[in-house]
Parts: C-alpha cells; structure tokens; sequence
C-alpha cells in the first residue's frame, strides 16, 4: 500500500517536473524572440563598418567593439537635432494635456452645472472616434494656418484625449464628496483645493497619465510626417526613416542601428524605472496606437 | 448662474481643443468627401455628389490595400489573440521568474514602432553582402532563402505579420494575464474535488470566466489592424505603393500628402470607408459577443 503511494506521488512529480519545463522552455523562445531585436540592434551598432559588411554569415558577437558608430550618428546626421524637438514636443504637449485634462476632469468630478451629462457624454462619443478620420481636416487647417514646420502645428492637434479626462474623473469622483464641502465652508477657492487637495491625493493616477502621453508623443510618427517637411523640426520617428531613406549613405546599417539604439533608450529606462505603473496604466485602458 | 459659468470655465480649454481639432473636422470629413474636383491651391471644389467614393473604389492602389489590410487583420488578430492566451496560460501556471518574464514580454509596447521595425528589416532583408540573419536560420534547417523585404509577395506579408503580432502582444499578453490571475480559486477547488479533467477546466471554468476580456481584445485587435500603417513604413519604406503593401490608413495618407497627395477628398472618401468597414465589424463583434458571453 505504502509502496503504490510512493509510486503514484512520484510519477505526479515527474509530471509536474515535465510540465514545468516545458512552460519555462516555450516561454524562454518566446522572451528570445522578443529581445532578439534589441540584442541584435545593439550588437550591430558595435560593429565596425567593415567588419559588418565582410560577414556574409552574420557573427553574434562584435570582435572589436567600437563606439564610432555613435559618434557618426550625432555627427554625419542631425540626431541630437530631432532628439531636442522630440523632448520639446513631448515636454509641450503633456504639459498642456496635463493642465486642460484637470480643469475638466474637476468640472466634471465635483462642479454641478446645466447640461452636464450631456457634455460628458458627448465628450464619451468623442472616444470612440478615430484619429484617421479628424487628420485630414487638422492638415488642412494647420497648413491654411500656416503652421507648418511649427512647433505650434505640431503640439495643438496632439494635446487633448478624452480618455484621460475620463480617467481622472472617475478617480477625482472617489475623494469623499465631504472634503470638499469642509474646504467650501473654511472659505477655500475651488482652485486651490484642486491644486493642493485633489491633485496631491490623486497623484498616482496623475503621474500614470503623463507617463502613458509621454509614450505616445515619444513613438508619435503619422502626424508629425504629415506636418513637417522641413528637417530641422523632425521628430525621432521622422528622423528614422529619414535616416533610413537617404541618411548615413544606404549601406551604412552599424551607423544605423546606433542611432536606433540611442532613440529607444530613453524610453526604455522610463520603463524600467516606472514598470509597474505603466503596466498598471496600460491595463486600465491604453491601447497601442 | 456663477457657479455654471465657472464650470465652463474649467471645461473650456478642452472644449476649445476637441471643437477644433475633433468636432469641426468630423463634420468637416464627410464635407470633404461629397465635394468634387476640390483643389487643394485654390479651396474650390465643382460639384457634389458620391465621385469621390467612386474614384477611390476604383482606384487599384485603394484595392490592393483593403486586400492588404485584410489579410493582415485576418492573420494577426486570431494568431496573436491565441498566442496571448497560451503565453499567459503559461504564465500564470508559473511562480519563479513570473515578473521577469512579464517584463520582458511587456518591453515592445514602449519601443518605437520606426526604429524596431528598421532592426526587423536588417534581419529579415537579403541583399549582395549578406543573406541577413532569418535567412542564415532557414538555410540551416535546409530552406532556400527569400528576400523578405524585397521579395515575393507571401514573404513580405509574412513580415509584416509577424512584426504586428511582436508589436501587439504586450497588450493582449497584459489584459489576460490579470484577467487569468483574476479568477476566483473556489471554481478550480471545487472542479479538482470533483475530479475535473484539465481540458474540461480549462474549456468550461476558465475561457468562459475570461471570454469579456477576449472580446475585448479580438474587437481592439480587429480595430488596430485595421488600423495599421506605421509597421509596414518601418518594414518597407514610405513608398508602399511601390512595395504592393499599402494599407488602407496608408493609402489616405498618401492621397493627403506627399508625391501622389493634394487630394483630400479621395482622403476623405477612403477614411469614411475605413470608418464604415470597422464600424460594421465591431458592430457584428459586439452582437457574438453579447450572445456567447451571456451564456
């Protein structure tokens, strides 16, 4: 009897052993899969030019590692250029979204005024529009304005997103409605106790926010290619394919690679940094693109 | 009365920002799409009528790219949703290393979809110096090799694919692994006393607790991919035309702006059709949904 029970106790662990090492072994190919390109960009970005083009059979380590490739891409094209306008284009824009998404996300949180579930809901309608269809009107009013090659045209149309706004409401809504009835009756403005109530307390939702715009403004590719043509106010996604199109001479793939290297980076680091929150964010409704 | 017009008052910079550049340019679109012959130069259009929608449906360009499109979303959206699934199964069966895993999958949804998509094309590209990495793999199981970048059709396609399925994983593989983790324990107890087979597990208690979240991932896959664009620039350069692998997206944009642009009711006439097709699908996804969820 004893003996059975050992018996069938150990082939339930040989199982388990099994299964185990399966899952660790296909989720090991698909973790590969997904750092390959990484690996894969930042070893050719140290690979000198020669080197890279004399091996038919690409090797998987760099024999001489070299940093020229880095010096290149700063040097021979304009990529702390596309580098700063992204910073100010990304610093602008999520200021702004940050400022207009807290006015409104208050007035709908605790302001009571006429009509306003049917602007809150109108605004809802708005979500489900697509960017495709409201960029080809933005174009031509940017470029009847004139504000192309701007940093204006490329900001403006870029600030809002309902979805925020929606966000924040729903988390300025959970502060306990007597907080705020206390502050009125001490005489405190309602602008100072978004700014120094509301804001402090809902600060991790805040801070999820501005982390998930600056993400998209970091990858924004479709409308700043629509409104610059001039180089001196192209983004890092811009910059890329310019790079790619008629940048180092188009054999220079190392070249490449180490400019690629150094536009990932910082987003990169954020992520690392921030894991849990962008993730937690992410969960709770971003969508790619 | 004050205190309505201070309301507004906090409401109104985003007011000003959606009626500008969401609102306006809505109603602005279908505008747009009904005016014939306009001219970008001189903002004067000859007519009104449905030309627009009749050029851009006769247009071979629009027609291989709706194919594209297609068969992207119909490629991507059940491969990756199923990849998802298995990956988070694993996942969530998992203890050590769970985070690290979880990490590392999540990585491609903050990489640039440009810069990522130029190191897949290194690896997938064949040219006179090298056959390129995948193509070094496919010779060592025995295969001949193919220009992804430049070659046959299929090959291209397959590219993209797998670039859209790399790039929108993280999400799906998110959403269900919480989903997964979300499921109250009492259910699997209770089938393990009963002696439920894993299958039977799986099939009647886990897919049917987490079947919102899949809807909610095939209608948000379904919408992105159709969606798609700046994967196949990364992949093949801004002249899809040339490459035969525009997409929908691709194709407004291109009639908007660049060598073959100045067109923007064509533009709109495409983006109302785009509209028109992803609606209708969500719409049809939401009604399964509703059925098989309820049950």
């Amino acid at each position: 009897m004893k003996k059975e029970f050992e018996r069938i106790e150990r082939a339930e662990k040989n199982r388990r052993l099994a299964k185990n090492i399966i899952t660790y072994t296909l989720l090991t190919i698909w973790a590969l899969i997904v750092l390959f390109p990484f690996y894969w960009m930042v070893l050719s970005s140290i690979k000198s030019y020669s080197s890279y083009n004399s091996e038919y059979v690409p090797k998987f380590i760099a024999e001489a590692p070299t940093i020229q490739n880095y010096v290149e891409a700063f040097t021979a094209v304009p990529l702390s250029r596309y580098f700063t306008n992204t910073l100010i284009f990304t610093v602008i824009t999520t200021a702004l979204m940050l400022v207009v998404t807290v006015l409104a996300a208050f007035a709908f949180a605790r302001l009571d005024f006429k009509g306003k579930n049917l602007v809150f809901t109108l605004f809802l309608a708005l979500m489900m529009i697509p960017s495709e269809l409201v960029i080809i009107t933005n174009f031509q009013t940017i470029t009847n304005l004139g504000m192309r090659n701007t940093f204006a045209g490329l900001i403006l149309p870029s600030v809002t997103s309902v979805f925020y706004i929606y966000l924040l409401k729903e988390n300025f809504e959970q502060i306990p409605e007597e907080l705020y009835k206390a502050a009125k009756v001490d005489g405190t403005s309602d602008l100072k106790y978004l700014t120094k109530v509301m804001i402090p307390i809902c600060r991790p939702t805040i801070v999820t926010i501005v982390i998930l715009k600056i993400i998209e403004c970091w990858n924004s590719y479709v409308w700043p290619r629509l409104i610059t043509d001039d180089k001196a106010y192209y983004l890092v996604s811009n910059g890329i394919q310019e790079i790619r199109e008629n940048g180092f001479g188009r054999e220079n793939i190392p070249a490449m690679m180490a400019a690629v290297v150094v536009i990932s980076v910082p987003l990169i680091i954020l992520f690392l940094v921030f894991r849990r929150k962008i993730m937690a964010g992410v969960s709770r409704g971003g969508t790619k693109g | 009365m004050r205190k309505n017009l201070k309301a507004w008052l906090y409401l109104l910079p985003a007011i000003l920002f959606l009626g500008f550049f969401m609102v306006y340019p809505l109603v602005d679109v279908l505008v747009y799409s009904f005016e014939e012959g306009y001219n970008s130069a001189s903002q004067t259009f000859m007519g009104v009528g449905l030309y627009n929608y009749s050029y851009v449906l006769h247009d071979p360009y629009f027609l291989q790219a709706v194919k594209n499109t297609l068969i992207l979303v119909i490629i991507t959206v059940p491969v990756s949703t199923g990849l998802a699934l298995l990956i988070s199964l694993g996942l969530n069966s998992i203890k050590k290393l769970k985070e690290l895993y979880q990490t590392v999958y999540f990585l491609p949804y903050v990489t640039n979809t440009l810069a990522v998509g130029l190191v897949f094309m290194i690896l997938f590209k064949k040219t006179p110096y090298t056959d390129g990495m995948v193509n070094m793999l496919i010779k060592l199981f025995g295969g001949s090799s193919v220009d992804f970048i430049d070659g046959p059709y299929w090959a291209k396609m397959f590219v993209l694919c797998f670039y859209t399925v790399w790039i929108v994983l993280p999400f799906k593989i998110l959403i269900l692994t919480s989903a997964l983790a979300s499921v109250n324990e009492d259910y699997y107890k209770a089938a393990k006393i009963d002696g439920a087979s894993k299958w039977r597990v799986f099939t009647r208690i886990t897919l049917p607790m987490i079947s919102p979240m899949i809807f909610y991932l095939v209608i948000t896959g379904f919408i992105g991919a159709f969606k798609a664009y700046s994967d196949a620039v990364a992949l093949f350069g801004t002249n899809l035309n040339a490459a035969k692998m525009n997409t929908i997206v691709g194709y407004v944009y291109d009639m908007l702006y660049g060598d073959s642009g100045g067109y923007p009711s064509y533009a709109s006439a495409a983006a109302l059709i785009l509209f028109a097709i992803v609606f209708t699908i969500t719409v049809i996804n939401l009604l399964i949904s509703k059925k098989q969820v309820s049950v």
